[in-house]
């Protein structure tokens, strides 16, 4: 059984539709990358899945249905979501922020902190700055790891690499492949990025005007002509 | 200069006054982004509700924290009850909601307790004490300190707990606080609570002064959104810093002043108010919003 699966989606903001009939499932230990264009659904699909739209559709997360669960209760099942524009407290500090990952699943926190901290240790260096006082890579990380102390079963990345610079975006899909080798890390990330999505990922699907156009392992997509020519530009 | 002192003193007890009530505004600002108008009737109805607990021969500081507890308990409700059906409206259908609630609670209060004035019972004894040739009376030192007191209590749970972390999260963003799992509308719901509670401190800090009657804290409330617009609306120590030097400033102009005497003290509030809304609209020590189109 996979761990996440969706069937038939659907999605809508007011009156515009946004997802139409979306079909895909994440396995255990698997990095799965979305990929498409701006308005795609991409991002939509990740809000679908933490109960941030209006939705109709199948979502079963860990064998239980989730569709039209209140986002806090989807997180609390052990969803981490990144969301578009990393969704930091800009006001509090580095510290306060890696707590809040932490503050509803409860555990350990000092033992998932000093872990976590061991893929960015500037962390603990800057751990008294105000969130909004780093750039944007540090951002993206300090998100990442706060999304790391809550012990995710899955973690879902929107466009981790939106606005970084390329060693930057290099350094964060290399934690996160470690992250999924040495942890076995369930991850579904968005991304418009496919080259990079497509190196980490193990299978990814391609959205194209709300629905699910293309999908596959990353070797099948790589080679796979519209993809090539849509996306990875050669 | 003793003189002088003296007003600063008694100023600082009554900006404290103000300082509460700015900061319970403050709080609900943060976390709802409206200002409640009702702070005030709220404030006034539990006093209200301190004082029948005193009329029934509870002593003062049992009937005190009593009233702080109904109040933060009424002050939660009120958020579950009435505002959070209209949550996601927009801002100006809740702050309508809030000017009802202090028309109503202003009704409630005079339909049961009646609209004549009563005296309400200070924990202070009515002596002065001199300090260095000043005179300060022990009513406004008590007042200062339990405001005062008040405030770093509230100040340390913001700061040392997890749940004020969580809290300060949610004024931060209630979406992301939602990714993490929190319970955003419990976190709501606490706020309203400590700011109703905030509010039963400063209107019984008040009520020995200005006698209990459902009015007495429309002026204070007044006083207060000035404190509260000085500091900066979404700053907390703006709110405390604010209603002191508001408090402060209009006794002294109050006395001092003689055009502004006793009378004219709350359009001077209310200049303070003007002014710091053309000249520094962020106040003090809040942000400036910037609206990028």
């Amino acid at each position: 059984m996979p761990l996440l699966e969706l069937k038939d989606v659907h999605a809508r903001y007011g009156p515009i539709r946004a997802l139409h009939g979306v079909s895909l499932k994440v396995d255990d230990g698997e990095v799965v990358a979305i990929l498409g264009a701006n308005g795609a659904g991409k991002t939509t699909t990740l809000r679908s899945i933490s109960g941030m739209t209006r939705t109709s559709g199948e979502i079963t997360f860990a064998g239980r249905k989730i569709a039209r669960k209140a986002t806090e209760s989807v997180a609390r099942l052990g969803i981490a979501h990144v969301p578009e524009g990393r969704g930091l407290f800009p006001e509090l500090t580095v510290w306060e922020n890696l707590r809040m990952g932490a503050v509803a699943r409860g555990g350990d926190f000092g033992a998932a902190a000093k872990r976590v901290v061991g893929y960015f240790p500037w962390i603990e260096r800057r751990r008294d700055q105000a969130a909004a006082t780093l750039s944007g890579g540090e951002q993206q990380m300090l998100a990442l790891a706060r999304a790391l102390v809550s012990g995710p079963r899955l973690l879902m990345l929107d466009e981790p690499s939106l606005g970084l610079a390329p060693t930057i975006v290099r350094e964060l899909f290399g934690v996160i492949r470690r992250l999924n080798e040495s942890e076995g890390l369930t991850v579904l990330v968005v991304e418009q990025n496919a080259t990079i999505a497509l190196d980490v990922a193990s299978r990814a699907y391609v959205l194209e005007v709300g629905k699910v156009a293309v999908e596959g392992t990353s070797d099948e997509l790589s080679r796979h002509e519209g993809v090539r020519k849509s996306y990875l530009g050669y | 200069m003793a003189a002088f002192l003296q007003q600063v003193v008694s100023g600082l007890a009554q900006g404290a006054i103000f300082a509460s009530l700015a900061l319970a505004l403050v709080l609900i600002y943060r976390s709802t982004d409206v200002l409640n108008f009702s702070q005030g009737e709220m404030a006034t109805f539990t006093t209200f509700i301190a004082w029948s607990l005193m009329n029934q021969g509870l002593s003062y500081w049992p009937a005190f924290a009593l009233t702080l507890v109904i109040a933060f308990a009424g002050g939660a409700l009120v958020e579950r009850t009435i505002i959070r059906p209209v949550e996601h409206r927009p801002e100006i259908v809740i702050v309508i909601i809030t000017i009802g609630l202090l028309i109503a609670l202003n009704g409630l209060t005079g339909w049961i307790w009646g609209a004549e004035v009563k005296s309400f019972d200070s924990p202070f004894p009515n002596r002065t004490t001199e300090v260095g040739g000043v005179v300060i009376s022990i009513q406004d030192l008590g007042v200062l300190g339990v405001c005062l007191a008040t405030v770093f209590v509230l100040w340390a749970f913001f700061r040392f707990t997890t749940l004020g972390l969580v809290m300060r999260a949610v004024a931060n963003s209630q979406e992301a606080s939602r990714l993490m799992g929190v319970r955003v509308g419990w976190m709501l719901a606490l706020g309203w609570g400590l700011a109703a509670a905030l509010g039963a401190v400063a209107g019984m800090m008040a009520a020995p002064t200005v006698f209990l009657d459902p009015n007495m804290m429309l002026i204070i409330l007044i006083y207060s959104f000035a404190a509260a617009v000085l500091g900066g609306i979404d700053s907390p120590v703006g709110a405390v810093v604010g209603g002191l030097v508001l408090g402060v400033l209009i006794n002294v102009l109050g006395t001092y002043v003689d055009f502004v005497g006793g009378e004219l003290r709350l359009p001077a509030a209310l200049t303070v108010l003007l002014i710091v809304l053309l000249v520094r609209p962020q106040g003090l020590f809040g942000h400036r919003v910037v609206t990028r189109v």
